[in-house]
């Protein structure tokens, strides 16, 4: 994968001097190690900042939002998927875009360099959905991956045993909000958390506030989410929060037969109506 | 939502939806004595209650 840097360096740079965008969105090198952070390049002449590696896990759909200038952007599978949620929900227009599409091997987790964080290893949508210029082959998408193992694995439990898994998992959050921050689906002017009146959630780390927290993010991101892991990886407490959204990107799997950010053409489940929708749940 | 709900530890059958026209006199009370005898059976909630706010 580091091979396309020099690809993705000659394009910006050709993008930015021929006028064609005003500023590049990738990422450089970070302070943290095994980290590169998102970054903004508006000069060809700090294009060489720009890295490639398998450390940028954060998602790059998440600077796009209500931008105004023609920007480029660089974009693994993921985030090209984020990008397309991010045209459907009107936050940017696909001709403002020019997307620079990275075929995607999967990241390396952040803790452990030897294997990949855990959604890349069952990702099904390596390449690109949507760009304009491409860094290198198409690589080959994976077929006979099992994604909800884990899911499942909850689903199976008893109601006295989830809610001890979910204690548990919950048990170190601080509340410090990187995971929405980090989130390109969490892009709303006043998040439901910081707003006072009505104040709909606690503020502390109360568990049941903190609980309230994770499972109302993660019903926001209901047929939205991509699995992109931006989430757990800007986690600092190593919070496996995707335990919540991939639950929801299951059933809108298993639901509607959905899965978030592959087409611009059709409107998601949750905001449009079908005669046969599922109404298992209405009594 | 449920669905999500009852993933996380909330009993199936504390969460409950129903669409009910404004006519509908006798659905209406129908899904209310449903609703109330399911959550008797479970008794009070005891997880999902917020502790510190019980000394207020």
């Amino acid at each position: 994968m580091e091979s396309y840097i020099g690809k993705i360096k000659e394009i910006s740079e050709r993008l930015l001097n021929d006028g064609t965008v005003e500023c590049v969105v990738g990422f450089r090198k970070g302070t943290v190690a095994l980290t590169n952070e998102p970054c903004m390049i508006t000069k060809a002449s700090d294009v060489k900042d720009l890295v490639w590696d398998s450390n940028c896990r954060l998602n790059l759909a998440n600077y796009l939002t209500g931008r105004k200038e023609k920007i480029a952007v660089i974009a693994k599978g993921c985030d090209s998927r984020n990008i397309v949620n991010h045209i459907i929900e009107n936050k940017i227009s696909r001709e403002q875009l020019v997307i620079i599409g990275v075929p995607c091997k999967g990241m390396v987790d952040k803790n452990n360099p030897e294997s990949l964080q855990s959604n890349c290893a069952t990702c099904t949508h390596r390449n690109p959905v949507i760009y304009d210029e491409l860094c290198g082959e198409l690589v080959e998408e994976q077929t006979d991956v099992d994604k909800y193992e884990d899911v499942r694995a909850v689903e199976a439990m008893e109601t006295q045993e989830k809610w001890a898994f979910f204690e548990e998992l919950l048990s170190g959050c601080t509340r410090c909000y990187a995971c929405k921050n980090a989130c390109p689906l969490c892009y709303c002017p006043t998040c439901f958390v910081d707003e006072s009146q009505p104040q709909w959630i606690g503020k502390g780390t109360d568990p049941i506030d903190v609980r309230t927290y994770h499972f109302l993010r993660a019903y926001h991101c209901a047929g939205r989410c991509t699995d992109c892991g931006a989430c757990e990886a800007a986690c600092p407490q190593n919070i496996k929060v995707r335990q919540f959204t991939k639950k929801l990107e299951k059933d809108c799997n298993e639901l509607y037969g959905w899965e978030a950010g592959l087409t611009v053409d059709q409107r998601p489940p949750l905001d449009s109506f079908k005669l046969d929708d599922p109404d298992k749940f209405i009594m | 939502m449920k669905n999500l709900m009852e993933h996380m530890g909330v009993e199936p059958g504390r969460l409950q939806f129903s669409w009910i026209s404004s006519a509908e006199s006798t659905k209406f009370v129908d899904v209310v004595t449903k609703v109330t005898e399911s959550v008797k059976a479970l008794g009070p909630n005891t997880n999902y209650v917020k502790k510190s706010a019980a000394k207020v």
